[in-house]
């Protein structure tokens, strides 16, 4: 038994530290450290205790630029077993379609897998679309919003699925891809050997060459994207009052007054 | 030319609409009437009232397409993509709009990769240009930046936030037509409910008041103190991802990035400091309260009404002043 597990990893920038450019209304991504989407380490977390209780292997794929593959070291450092990493121009400026195509092209030319982590969505973009695209270019079910892995067989894997009225238990053979919250699982931090290890391990580069049997180069990148931004907006804080009390008590009763003005209380 | 059509999903749990399918019918009837287009609801259930189907069409839909089976009980994304699919590509609508509920986000992707075409998440806006053309606009980088996007593929979908769009005047003159769809049944394998672990009491995304508490709150027992106050104004208990993780209160009450996003009319926040992630799930509020003894934390540049001070001492001396103001 040696199970497959294939994991999505994106490198975004510290969404703490990160820079806008209200003017030019752009994202100074010089301004922030590059780092492991903080979903996708759940992810990988959830991978790697599957493959530590049934055995197998795991596969971290990344699509993005060579500075990437640092990322896709860290996921080597914290348990991944091969990491891929997808670079080319060709792939530049793509949206979630042609992401998760390219992504989804790359998975079938690992051949054949049990399970696909990733997380909900990422920091940067936000759209929480990439993991159930790539499930339905694979024609394989998803399990969404994830907050537990109750159970993995050798075939099947149960979940705990959040909806916004109740928490589901869900089963599902494989193969399938599992999108996981945050509340999965906590991620283990590497150990020094491991990085160390990490740092010598080999990350494949697969170009848009390598792929061109399986995937059609018309629907990769900015090119293949039918979604396009037309213009970035730095949103100017709502205009708040913004009055500040030192007093508590003078604050209280301004405070309370403003409310039953408006009927709240 | 054929006439041109906008869809969105009315999505129901349990049988009942969900309050996001009236926002969509909103929105999706500005823009049908500024493109002189026909506006139909899509809703998938297991015996759906007709009363209820006909809510859709006081809400402003021209047409509901209504399935019928007991497979829509479980939301199943495979068996509601299936159908919808087919819709699409029988009926060719310009726009498909879904709302941005854990659902919607799971299956409008899939929707979106089969029939290959474009997918804008988590609008809060929707707009016609001059030119005729549906911008969306969405949050990005946690809220950050505001996008602007344009589809060149039809149709051209999106998922819309909740709470966001504003519902019609239900008007119950209004005509509409509903037809009856045959379902089909997609035969493959799709994944099984086998069980439900608790539901969830609360919905703080549709309080109109939250009473937020963070790491300043030191313990689980001051949540105690903050749900009195909520108690009070007729609110509900929210709480900052540092509170959730130290297990002082449950998951269903976070607010952020992470967890859900609010826009209450009245947002109070006792002892955060306001990570640019919690922000991100209420800087929309419409008034923002913030009580903090730290004059430097970042929550007290979104608020309103900054008191600095320990909550311990002003979120009592608040409950005791409002019960005398209301004289209890």
């Amino acid at each position: 038994m040696s199970l497959k597990i294939v994991v999505l990893i994106k490198q975004v920038p510290d969404i703490t530290r990160v820079k806008f450019d209200a003017e030019r209304g752009r994202i100074d991504r010089s301004s922030a450290e590059a780092e492991i989407n903080p979903f996708d380490l759940n992810a990988l977390e959830a991978a790697v205790q599957v493959k530590e209780k049934l055995g197998g292997t795991v596969v971290a794929i990344s699509m993005g630029p060579q500075n990437a593959a640092v990322a896709l070291r860290d996921a080597l450092a914290r348990g991944a077993d091969e990491a891929i990493l997808l670079e080319d121009n060709k792939f530049a400026g793509a949206d979630t379609l042609a992401t998760s195509y390219t992504l989804a092209g790359a998975i079938k030319k690992l051949g054949n897998f049990d399970i696909i982590f990733c997380g909900e969505k990422t920091v940067d973009g936000d759209t929480g679309q990439v993991g159930a695209e790539v499930a339905e270019f694979l024609q394989v079910p998803h399990l969404y919003y994830v907050s537990k892995v109750k159970e993995v067989k050798e075939d099947k894997i149960v979940v705990v699925s959040e909806m916004e009225e109740a928490s589901y238990v869900v089963e599902c053979e494989f193969p399938v891809l599992v999108s996981v919250t945050k509340d999965v699982n906590k991620p283990r931090l590497p150990t020094l050997r491991e990085k160390l290890k990490a740092m010598k391990a080999e990350i494949k580069i697969w170009h848009a060459e390598n792929l061109t049997d399986i995937i059609n180069l018309s629907n990769v990148g900015y090119a293949g994207s039918p979604t396009v931004v037309s213009k970035v907006v730095v949103p100017k804080e709502k205009g708040r009052e913004g009055k500040v009390f030192k007093e508590i008590n003078e604050g209280i009763k301004v405070v309370l007054e403003e409310l039953a003005k408006k009927g709240l209380i | 030319m054929p006439y041109r059509k906008i869809m969105i999903l009315a999505e129901q749990r349990g049988g009942k609409i969900h309050p996001i399918s009236f926002e969509l019918l909103g929105k999706g009837r500005e823009i049908a009437n500024k493109l002189g287009a026909e506006l139909s609801a899509v809703i998938l259930g297991n015996n759906i009232a007709r009363e209820d189907l006909m809510e859709l069409i006081y809400y402003g839909a021209d047409k509901v397409y209504s399935y019928n089976h007991p497979v829509f009980e479980y939301p199943d994304v495979i068996q509601y993509k299936h159908n919808i699919v087919k819709l699409i590509q029988e009926e060719r609508p310009e726009i498909f709009l879904f709302g941005a509920t854990n659902f919607g986000r799971s299956l409008a992707p899939r929707v979106a990769a089969s029939v290959k075409t474009g997918l804008t998440a988590d609008c809060i806006d929707l707009q016609v240009d001059e030119n005729e053309e549906l911008i969306q606009i969405r949050p990005a980088f946690v809220g950050n930046i505001l996008a602007h996007i344009k589809t060149k593929t039809r149709p051209i979908m999106s998922t819309i936030r909740y709470n966001v769009m504003k519902k019609n005047e239900r008007n119950s003159t209004r005509e509409g037509m509903i037809v009856e769809m045959k379902t089909e049944i997609a035969e493959t394998k799709t994944p099984r409910l086998i069980g439900k672990e608790g539901e969830k009491k609360i919905n703080i995304t549709d309080a109109k008041i939250v009473v937020a508490g963070g790491r300043g709150l030191g313990s689980q027992e001051g949540f105690k103190l903050l749900k009195e106050l909520a108690d009070l104004l007729g609110g509900v208990v929210g709480a900052s991802r540092v509170a959730v993780d130290e297990g002082w209160i449950g998951k269903e009450h976070q607010v952020g990035f992470s967890g859900n996003t609010v826009k209450p009319r009245l947002y109070i926040a006792c002892g955060i400091s306001g990570a640019p992630q919690h922000l991100a799930g209420m800087k929309d509020s419409e008034i923002i309260v913030a009580i903090n003894s730290d004059p430097s934390a970042p929550i007290h540049r979104i608020a309103d009404y900054s008191i600095i001070g320990d909550l311990y001492q002003v979120v009592p001396l608040m409950i005791k002043e409002i019960k005398a103001i209301r004289g209890e």
